[in-house]
């Protein structure tokens, strides 16, 4: 009897046992999510790319991150201190293990600074080059600036803390280089701290996540499982949302985004992005490569750059081209990124004085120009492209447009080849998320040949007045004041029209209707905030 | 006959190099690899020592010969947006444009074929012109509107097939990944081998038919009539038969094609194979893929050939004394 007793209640356990592993079967949470880009590597220094680098996040934490307003807040550093202004100490976060299990420490934030900034990273620029590590305890590191930094802790969400003792015993400790003869360990492989870890991955076909049970913060998303696949083809993707085969596309392209919106089970978050997209003007060279003004630069005259300005019909970019999805802009900044960025407003459209203007300049029957712009980079680059060459056609300037794919178009016309362009169409998104980093990279002079100043100005606008301010700002940690000169350096390059901002385009990603997230405006899919019915 | 073997293999080597140096004086013009490995904000000094590192401002046929260099060792060298081996790349992919092709082409034979035969037997049918008038379309469309049309039919609207992907597939003997053992890949199989194979498929229908009204208008046909044979049995053993030989030589070479020009079917259907991992290539300017992708489809190019010409000389006694002579 006390035998078979024994055997009813095994076969209960039994029974219950199944009982749960069916019920968690049909109620495992998967996340079904297609983008457009590609998880290339998994080595988290080897690609500096928004998909790559957002994908990572998920699985890789630094030391501190940016919540859902992209305020920064504290990660695996606990807190930290400016005791003097160039010498930063950070409190890292006790109990944090790697999802191999090791403890998270010191050694391994300094293990990651070295090897961010290593040959073959292409991060190096998030952490300044002369920043020296001091471990003071196993918890406790010093950083010591050669110069004061307020934004130093901008770029350090996608700075990943990488384990040392996991990276050396796997042969990874320096960065995977594109001319790698060996296949390197870690881009095959992760070991983060993030709340998930890769179970899977096959580059440019499917990559499996899961929870990582051990993280050391409270979950806020209910997922078992995401399955992620990259879908390049806009149609494909689209039509793998509407049919319900995946949960999650980014992004929409604009022209499909009525026809998800109309679809029953999906619909389109959208909001704005913080990328600007400008036209730039070559202002450099004293005779144009490509125009019918010989002898002289057009460009080099103010007339002529706010009679550009004033040709281009913002408006009708935004309600016909961009179908309503974009947030036309004054400054070279997204409003989101300064908050002074209301006081600028955009000069009128008008054609008419853009005619009077090119008179006045000594262009009365306008002029020809090449005008260069990429067609696979930013949302419906080609179009407002065709747009603008409608646009400038009415005051009389003809430009003889080249559009093409982004790998020609900045093998073109970016610094390597000398900045072979007269007139082109870029977009940009600072990546401190600081008004610095544009008036730097952007609007700098680029006399310099030493200097990273004004690297991406491919038009070489120069401003010494602009670039003292720049150098104040970049020291100065009082916010208001530092706000003030900040716009004080923009309003320089407002008034000399020495770029053309367009718009900041917005973002759109086609979501099942059972699915809760939040939508950061940087394009990051956050994983961590995703809730599935 | 051996000295004609070699023959053809020099011919064949001297055809891989000519497509060595063609593709490696196209990629000066698909843009800078540079600027798709590092970003737009990287320092100059990093972006010229990438450069130099990579070897990329030595001449064409320096870049050429370190390549072939190393190619004849296997080694493909590593891919720029994976920083994996190329070879295993693309041995990760061969399997998914392997199953496909093969499942294009065997659809296209089992359907193309009795469409031909129809076509020819039945000239005046209605279902004889509605065949040929799909295989205007099939002629005329191309790939990717086709693919996105069935995706839209079969997926969206009706949901009774995948729009991506291979569904789930199963591991043979270690490397091989198949979606033939599993309902779910066999699903997915549907649309983009239909996509791929429909050219074939109209193809080897027009060529059947043609070849069909040809032979039954030759002599051993009426005399076979004369004999008193039943009509099925001339169409079916005596004519069809004759039929056949030119269909599986095109068939043949076909296949070679199906798999090459997958690219595009790839592309829509997301299908994880060599063609989409190329696409990708070009588009990123990953230089290691591209040599390998386009030197394997030549060197599967030239095999094809080879074997067809080897075929014909045993096939065919005059083209045999030729060789001889």
């Amino acid at each position: 009897m006390k035998i078979k007793k024994g055997f009813v209640a095994k076969g209960f356990v039994a029974l219950a046992t199944a009982a749960v592993l069916l019920s968690s079967a049909v109620y495992a949470k998967t996340l079904r999510y297609a983008n457009q880009g590609d998880l290339k590597s998994l080595d988290p220094y080897t690609l500096n790319e928004t998909t790559t680098n957002a994908h990572l996040a998920n699985v890789y934490e630094g030391l501190v991150k940016r919540d859902r307003s992209l305020n920064v807040v504290p990660a695996l550093a606990e807190r930290w201190e400016t005791p003097e202004p160039t010498r930063w100490r950070f409190y890292l976060r006790k109990g944090v293990k790697f999802q191999n299990g090791e403890d998270f420490t010191a050694d391994d934030v300094i293990f990651s600074a070295d090897r961010l900034r290593a040959p073959g990273s292409n991060h190096t620029t998030r952490v300044p080059k002369d920043a020296k590590f001091v471990k003071i305890d196993d918890h406790t590191v010093d950083v010591i600036l050669g110069v004061p930094n307020p934004i130093l802790l901008n770029q350090w969400e996608y700075w990943m803390i990488v384990s040392k003792k996991w990276a050396e015993a796997n042969g990874s400790a320096a960065p995977t280089p594109a001319n790698a003869t060996t296949p390197s360990y870690i881009s095959l492989n992760a070991n983060g701290t993030g709340p998930f870890k890769i179970e899977s991955h096959q580059p440019g076909v499917k990559t499996v996540f899961k929870p990582n049970a051990g993280w050391w913060s409270k979950p806020e998303h209910n997922l078992d499982e995401i399955i992620f696949t990259p879908i390049a083809s806009d149609a494909t993707r689209v039509a793998a949302l509407l049919s319900g085969e995946v949960d999650l596309i980014e992004p929409v392209p604009i022209q499909d985004i009525q026809r998800v919106n109309s679809a029953s089970n999906v619909q389109v978050l959208a909001g704005p992005e913080l990328r600007t997209i400008y036209l730039g003007m070559d202002q450099t060279r004293d005779e144009l490569l490509e125009s019918s003004v010989k002898g002289k630069n057009p460009f080099k005259d103010k007339r002529v750059r706010e009679a550009f300005y004033k040709a281009i019909d913002i408006e009708t970019i935004k309600t016909r081209v961009m179908r309503g999805l974009s947030t036309p802009s004054a400054l070279m900044i997204a409003p989101e990124l300064f908050p002074l960025s209301k006081d600028f407003v955009r000069p009128k459209f008008d054609p008419d004085g853009a005619k009077k203007l090119l008179a006045d300049a000594g262009y009365p029957n306008g002029f020809e120009v090449g005008f260069d712009c990429p067609n696979d980079r930013y949302v419906n680059d080609g179009p407002i492209c065709q747009a603008i060459v409608g646009m400038l056609a009415r005051v009389g300037i003809k430009l003889n447009a080249l559009i093409q794919p982004k790998a020609q178009y900045f093998a073109k016309v970016l610094k390597p080849n000398g900045f072979k362009t007269s007139f082109y169409l870029l977009g940009w998104t600072p990546n401190t998320l600081d008004s610095h980093n544009v008036l730097y990279d952007i609007i700098g002079c680029r006399d310099d040949e030493k200097s990273a100043r004004g690297e991406t100005n491919l038009g070489g606008y120069c401003n010494k007045q602009l670039d003292g301010l720049s150098d104040q700002i970049l020291g100065e940690t009082d916010a208001t004041k530092r706000n003030a000169m900040i716009k004080q350096a923009f309003q320089i390059a407002y008034d000399d029209y020495a770029y053309i901002p367009l718009h900041q385009q917005a973002l759109a990603w086609g979501v099942s209707k059972t699915l809760k997230m939040a939508q950061r405006a940087d394009n990051a899919i956050t994983f961590g905030w995703i809730t599935k019915d | 006959m051996l000295a004609f073997i070699i023959r053809r293999i020099l011919q064949s080597c001297m055809v891989l190099l000519t497509v060595a140096l063609l593709a490696f004086t196209m990629f000066r013009f698909v843009g800078d690899p540079v600027a798709q490995i590092v970003s737009l904000d990287t320092p100059a000094e990093e972006v010229r020592k990438v450069r130099e590192s990579l070897g990329l401002d030595d001449p064409v046929i320096v870049q050429m010969g370190r390549y072939l260099y190393k190619a004849v060792q296997l080694d493909f060298g590593i891919s720029y947006q994976f920083r994996q081996p190329v070879i295993e790349l693309l041995a990760e992919r061969a399997p998914a444009t392997l199953e496909l092709a093969l499942i294009s082409s065997l659809l296209s034979l089992a359907i193309g074929i009795p469409m031909g035969v129809y076509t020819a037997l039945r000239r005046d049918s209605v279902f004889a012109r509605v065949f040929q008038s799909i295989s205007l379309v099939g002629v005329s469309l191309p790939t990717f509107l086709i693919g996105i049309l069935l995706i839209y039919l079969f997926a969206v609207t009706l949901g009774w097939l995948p729009s991506f992907g291979r569904g789930q597939v199963v591991t043979v003997s270690g490397r091989w990944s198949t979606g033939l053992l599993t309902a779910s890949g066999l699903k997915a199989l549907i649309l983009p081998s239909i996509t791929l194979g429909l050219y074939q498929m109209t193809l080897i229908m027009r060529l059947v038919r043609a070849e069909m009204l040809e032979v039954l208008r030759s002599d051993h046909i009426k005399f076979a009539r004369a004999r008193g044979l039943t009509t099925r049995a001339i169409h079916f053993r005596h004519a069809l038969k004759s039929t056949l030989v030119p269909v599986i030589t095109i068939a043949g070479l076909q296949l070679g094609s199906i798999i090459a020009f997958a690219v595009i079917t790839e592309t829509v259907f997301q299908w994880p194979g060599m063609g989409a991992l190329f696409l990708k290539a070009v588009q990123n300017v990953d230089i290691p893929i591209m040599a390998a992708y386009l030197m394997i489809i030549s060197a599967l190019f030239v095999t094809i050939n080879m074997v067809v010409d080897l075929l014909y000389a045993f096939v065919d006694p005059r083209l045999r004394a030729t060789i001889k002579g």
